[in-house]
């Protein structure tokens, strides 16, 4: 197994003690798999992907185990998770303008991990990195190399920041919400690039959306995510089709499908979700949920498998279905 | 005499000077709006949908009289908006309001939420304290937010609850039109639902029309009887929703429905052809370089928007699908 996880929790300092943020995170990705990390604001999700790449904020405590090509990672000297980063794990981020250096030049930035990490020379890495440009289909790769960020668009420097994350080849590639500030006509194209990318190179993609329909259309598995807990993991054909969980299923039913009649009624899930995940004794979508009986708020929900790679947390997780 | 329609559009063309690099470049101009029409009636709600740098927002502003184009006219219910003396325009403010797309920007940080969402209360006047109170309360609640949130400043809210004081502010005065400009693009899914549901009642319980500007066609076909599909300024196809992403006519809202993720089928794109940055051509049809049909005719020709099919359906292209 390329990577697993198991137990992973982060904490993070609030007023009057830690906050959890994830909670008892376990899940694998294998070598050419895509995983989808499905949620909404608050759920925990860029979170688990900022603990695989070692980048959380320096005051959180990391707890559990995350296990990258044998080797764990909780607990890894910055030093040693620096070389990993950018070389065997490398993030593709929302917002390309934040993540790219507005005063290099486009090539030169894809050009140096190439240096540091496989120690291309200079000339060398330029030369490669106009190649990745290529590769990533940007049209005329030698003028996008020398141009700066703001030269260029959306879509262009996400297809940048793409040829930089897979300079070296890695192993995984973890792309949070990438193309949530694209245009759909674009974020399609991007969607189909990193998926040419993954076919061809045997990565495994790690992508954190708050859109099931993008994680449909291009992951095999997908957790769903909420208030720091995986609710439900499964394959994602399976997972659409059936819910296990109730809150899947409510996410399910709260967007607008094409095709229903104009103004028929969303599901909307009422309250909000809780503020802090601090303790909470029982189920964190207790409340919001249509099913929920005592138990739910009384005792932590249990994870129930649905044959060997599939599991629901919830305690009536058996009864979950479409409403008819 | 019939009525007259609730909003009308009229060859509008707004463009923006975009200075060159250097003092002796030449100064760029691409027209945000080349030539939009379109009416809106009484309690049918009018979608646009289209990409960055269709126009979309720049019509939103000028539809609302925030700002002026080069040529051409808007008319709320006959009356034409850049005609008005300021205090009459004021008057006609309260009957056309706007929800922006920053849940960020639109908020005077300084100011407590019974205030922001007051405020276009206070320019109708005759609103006594009580009764402004409760209309805040109102208004709060509908969007999903608790009426003691009244008291407290929008830092203490997330994007998404921000962009819900939005809304009821916009809704407090229970407008005819409201100019939706991405109202739900920043809100969670399960928050977009109530949304999406409060905007749904609101066209039905309070008569309040829509023209809701977004790049989601799901969100614009569960609000809208009719859309209109920009593409660089223009209206390239336009008629009932329905039928429109039923049977997309113009190239370019096919490619917008196909790029659109479903969760019931894999996208069907071509990965590719470069999406923007291709540069409109300075004649013909705007988009026949990104059109997998585009032939001769098109490179040469501008198509105008024309009748295609029955029940008000029009498309500028001059190989119409289907």
């Amino acid at each position: 197994m390329l990577l697993e996880i198991s137990g992973l929790a982060v904490d993070l300092p609030a007023p009057g003690g830690l906050q959890r943020i994830v909670d008892r995170a376990s899940f694998s990705l294998a070598e050419g798999e895509s995983l989808g990390v499905v949620g909404e604001s608050g759920s925990g999700k860029t979170m688990t992907a900022l603990a695989l790449m070692g980048l959380t904020p320096e005051s959180a405590r990391v707890t559990g185990s995350i296990r990258f090509e044998g080797r764990e990672l909780v607990g890894l000297d910055e030093e040693a998770m620096r070389e990993l980063r950018g070389d065997r794990i490398a993030m593709i981020f929302q917002e390309p303008m934040t993540a790219l250096n507005p005063l290099h030049s486009v090539g030169a930035q894809v050009a140096e991990p190439l240096m540091l990490h496989r120690g291309l020379t200079k000339r060398d890495a330029q030369q490669r990195a106009i190649e990745l440009l290529g590769r990533v289909r940007l049209a005329e790769p030698e003028r996008a190399a020398r141009s700066y960020p703001f030269a260029l668009s959306g879509g262009e420097r996400q297809r940048a920041m793409i040829a930089m994350a897979i300079g070296c080849s890695p192993r995984l590639v973890i792309a949070d919400e990438p193309t949530t500030a694209l245009d759909v006509t674009v974020q399609a194209r991007i969607l189909a690039l990193i998926d040419g990318l993954r076919a061809e190179s045997k990565m495994a993609v790690l992508l954190v959306s708050h859109d099931l329909a993008v994680i449909a259309g291009h992951c095999d598995r997908v957790i769903v995510m909420y208030s720091g807990l995986i609710m439900e993991s499964g394959p994602v054909e399976a997972v659409l089709r059936e819910p296990k969980n109730p809150y899947t299923l409510a996410l399910l039913e709260a967007r607008p499908r094409p095709g229903a009649p104009r103004g028929a009624r969303l599901r909307t899930i009422p309250g909000a979700p809780p503020v802090t995940h601090e303790n909470r004794a029982g189920c964190p979508f207790a409340g919001r949920c249509a099913l929920t009986v005592n138990v739910c708020r009384t005792m932590p929900p249990p994870e129930v498998a649905f044959g060997a790679n599939r599991f629901s947390r919830c305690h009536r997780a058996r009864e979950v279905g479409f409403a008819q | 005499m019939s009525e007259p329609p609730l909003l009308e559009v009229a060859s509008l063309v707004k463009t923006y000077r975009l200075a060159g690099v250097g003092p002796f470049s030449r100064k760029s101009a691409r027209p945000a709006l080349a030539g939009v029409s379109f009416s809106m009636r009484r309690g049918l709600s009018f979608g646009i949908v289209g990409e960055s740098g269709s126009g979309k927002s720049t019509l939103a502003r000028i539809a609302l009289a925030l700002d002026r184009p080069d040529s051409g006219a808007v008319r709320l219910e006959g009356r034409s908006l850049f005609d008005l003396r300021r205090s009459e325009l004021r008057a006609l403010r309260a009957h056309m309001q706007m929800v922006f797309q920053d849940p960020y920007g639109s908020l005077d940080p300084r100011q407590r939420v019974e205030k922001i969402v007051a405020e276009p209360l206070a320019a109708l006047g005759g609103a006594s304290r009580a009764e402004r109170r409760a209309r805040v309360q109102a208004s709060l609640e509908a969007v999903g937010l608790k009426a003691s949130d009244a008291s407290k400043h929008p830092h203490e809210f997330s994007g998404g609850q921000r962009q819900r004081i939005a809304i009821a502010r916009a809704l407090i005065t229970r407008p005819k039109l409201v100019v939706a400009d991405e109202p739900v693009s920043a809100l969670d899914v399960s928050v977009q639902a109530q949304a999406l549901n409060l905007m749904s009642d609101l066209q039905i319980e309070a008569g309040v029309t829509f023209l809701l500007i977004s790049h989601d066609l799901a969100v614009v076909a569960h609000i809208c009887e009719t859309t209109a599909v920009m593409y660089r300024g223009r209206i390239v196809e336009t008629g009932p929703t329905e039928a429109l992403f039923a049977q997309p006519a113009h190239p370019y809202t096919r490619e917008l429905i196909d790029a659109t993720p479903r969760l019931d089928r894999p996208m069907r794109v071509a990965p590719l052809a470069p999406a923007n940055g291709v540069e409109a051509p300075s004649e013909g049809c705007a988009y026949a370089p990104r059109c997998p049909f585009a032939r001769v005719r098109c490179r040469d020709e501008e198509p105008t928007l024309d009748a295609a099919f029955d029940g008000g359906r029009r498309v500028a292209c001059h190989f119409p699908l289907a």
